[in-house]
């Protein structure tokens, strides 16, 4: 059987719980996804803009210097960053704007916590001649100005969100509200492969294209499948777009990395898998940060991009069928992992991404030489040099 | 029959329509709330609309946010509505639904929340993000319990989403009168009344109009052609700059001029 079922579960997951006014536009998007995601053209088309305009294949790159410095298996970085708007995110963006525009949308909106996700909506709406507007969190336009201004640049309007904690979760229920008033000629662009249903199960196949590679690449390299993947985990879409396709490969572990911020003990961390409970948030039923009282708690990390209280249902369901294991790093290991791949291999990872090496740098040294790891370098760091010379007590 | 369906029928043989008052549970504490019940009852409020505050109340506008956010600051659970949904009954008879988001009652536990809002004296439950698709397992232990679930209807919805509707709803449909969140607007739009008639005629319930519509003229125009008229974020605007007896005096207040509205257009 493949999940999601035709309501969107995955087991008890995902759905949609939304309020009745998008139900049609959901809908209508599913409708238009199922007919176009095996359609020649629309193929023909995505995967023209994803060779010749975000750059793919981008390399599996062998880290042979931070291999032997840790002495234990092989460390293949799947490098996402070296795509167009320096990230995973535009795979989707792509997906999602061809979509728009075949269903006739003259506007696009998005919400965005790092700020890459707006990046590459507002690139796709400049290519492609749509408006587009993005919702971010007050806190975040402010660790973030360098993506803000690039925003601006690519003619999109960024919206400053104010309410709640003004991070990705408040920027995500402004982008819904602003939806629902506009629902007749404007697409929202939804970042990861959380959301209500149809969003899960698209963002994952527009961003499976991350693990069909790698699988290939690896395949050439090693003349076998890897043994084990690792990427970070915010919503979960960069670590769902390199798990999906060894989904049925049963040799090969999963494990996603949450960031744990200041330590699960402090309460303040961005790690529902590891340490939260199932509730209900932005359309879908999934693990979640919250209280005793169903309200949601606020996330904490150093990274943007993963400051998010829920995660992708499909996450939810790997990690209760034991499929994918789930574990967490700290704001401080992640500035170490950051540290490590910079001055070991001279790439220098996104914050995010950071998470996914810091767990390897304590995962390969146990593993046998012969073993290898592949990890999704999500995006590069360029936009989190503020926030790492802050952390550094560097003013710049 | 709940007391929702009941006040719909006596309005009807009455032919006045229902006047639908929404605020929030626990704004800015449930003392308020709970003395604000009767008093609005009294000024005119056929049915009382509480809402269950939430920390992302994605359908609302920012009176309604701010007015969560209050309620929440101040303590309000979903057990302290309950209760004093419970202390309220002893005394009054206002038929009372609670509005809200599916996370603070899934994690209160569905079954639970039912029985306990039936044993309270709760007569509709209204979430936000629970469309009939989600709400198989909430809607059955809802009508095990006598608690009618309502449904929304909107602009958006066509003839598949009323049928679909239609298999769900208890008490009455409540039709969004606008593609878009909770909040006063200028003006009520103008294709109300088809929409209605169309609700009507497909599911055998009584409609009420809400969204955008904060003054008694307002509320005139949309008693023409509806059985009923929500009221909300004008009333919880109040919340913003009066307290205690005074906010319970400008509430009802503000009741009462809308009943006159809802009646003088009958």
């Amino acid at each position: 059987m493949t999940y999601p079922d035709k309501h969107g579960h995955f087991g008890q997951f995902g759905g949609r719980y939304v309020s009745e006014t998008l139900m049609p536009a959901l809908l209508e998007l599913e409708e238009a996804y199922r007919k176009y995601k095996n359609d020649r053209e629309f193929k023909a088309e995505f995967d023209y803009y994803l060779r010749q305009y975000v750059g793919r294949p981008n390399p599996l790159y062998y880290a042979e210097k931070l291999t032997k410095r840790l002495g234990g298996a092989k460390i293949y970085l799947k490098r996402e960053d070296l795509n167009h708007t320096g990230a995973h995110k535009v795979n989707n963006t792509i997906g999602q704007g061809l979509l728009a525009k075949r269903m006739g949308k003259r506007r696009v909106i998005a919400e965005t916590g790092a700020g890459q996700h707006g990046v590459a909506t507002a690139t796709i709406a400049a290519l492609m001649g749509m408006e587009c507007e993005v919702f971010m969190g007050a806190e975040d336009i402010q660790r973030q100005s360098l993506n803000v201004f690039r925003m601006k640049l690519l003619g999109a309007k960024v919206t400053a969100v104010t309410s709640g904690t003004a991070t990705l979760k408040d920027a995500m229920n402004e982008a819904l509200r602003n939806w629902v008033t506009t629902i007749r000629d404007t697409f929202y662009v939804i970042g990861t492969v959380a959301g209500p249903h149809p969003y899960p199960m698209m963002v994952r196949d527009f961003q499976a294209v991350i693990g069909r590679e790698a699988r290939a690449q690896h395949m050439k390299a090693e003349g076998r499948l890897p043994d084990v993947l690792v990427a970070a985990v915010g919503g979960g879409s960069n670590a769902l777009g390199l798990f999906y396709p060894f989904l049925k490969d049963a040799s090969v572990r999963m494990v996603g990395v949450e960031a744990s911020g200041y330590g699960i003990p402090s309460g303040k961390h961005a790690a529902p898998l590891c340490a939260g409970s199932v509730g209900v948030l932005h359309g879908n039923k999934t693990y979640l940060l919250q209280d005793e009282d169903g309200q949601i708690a606020h996330a904490h990390s150093i990274s943007a991009g993963l400051d998010y209280p829920g995660v992708g249902p499909e996450h939810s369901w790997l990690k209760d069928t034991g499929r994918a294991e789930y574990v967490s790093i700290t704001d401080d290991e992640a500035l170490e992992g950051f540290k490590a791949l910079t001055r070991e291999e001279g790439i220098i990872p996104a914050l995010e991404s950071s998470h996914a090496i810091a767990h390897v740098l304590k995962l390969a040294p146990t593993l046998p030489k012969e073993q290898s790891i592949v990890v999704c370098l999500s995006g590069r760091g360029d936009k989190d040099m503020h926030t790492v010379a802050q952390a550094m007590g560097v003013s710049l | 029959m709940t007391r929702i369906g009941k006040r719909f029928a006596q309005l009807k043989k009455e032919k006045r329509k229902a006047l639908i008052t929404f605020v929030t549970a626990g704004d800015p504490d449930l003392a308020l709330t709970e003395r604000l019940i009767p008093s609005m009852a009294a000024a005119g409020a056929d049915i009382m609309e509480l809402g269950m505050p939430f920390s992302d109340p994605m359908a609302d506008g920012p009176t309604i946010q701010l007015s969560s956010e209050r309620a929440l600051a101040g303590g309000t659970t979903l057990a302290a509505i309950l209760a004093m949904v419970k202390r309220v009954r002893e005394t009054c008879d206002v038929p009372i639904l609670l509005m809200g988001y599916f996370n603070p009652v899934f994690a209160f536990g569905q079954e639970r929340f039912c029985k306990e809002a039936a044993a309270a004296g709760v007569d509709g439950v209204l979430l936000v993000d629970l469309p009939p698709e989600e709400a198989v397992e909430f809607g059955r232990l809802a009508r095990g319990a006598g608690v009618d679930l309502i449904s929304l209807l909107t602009p958006t919805s066509d003839q598949s989403r009323i049928a679909r509707v239609k298999r769900v709803a208890a008490g009455f449909v409540y039709y969004v009168s606008v593609a878009g969140v909770t909040g006063a607007r200028a003006t009520v739009a103008a294709d109300i009344g088809a929409m209605v008639e169309t609700i009507r005629s497909r599911v055998s319930l009584p409609v009420a109009v809400g969204f955008g519509i904060s003054t008694p003229e307002q509320a005139a125009t949309v008693a023409r052609v509806a059985d009923g008229v929500v009221v909300g974020s004008a009333l919880v605007k109040l919340f913003e700059e009066h307290r205690g007896e005074e906010l319970v005096e400008r509430v009802c207040a503000a009741v009462k001029g809308l009943r006159g509205g809802v009646d003088g257009a009958a």
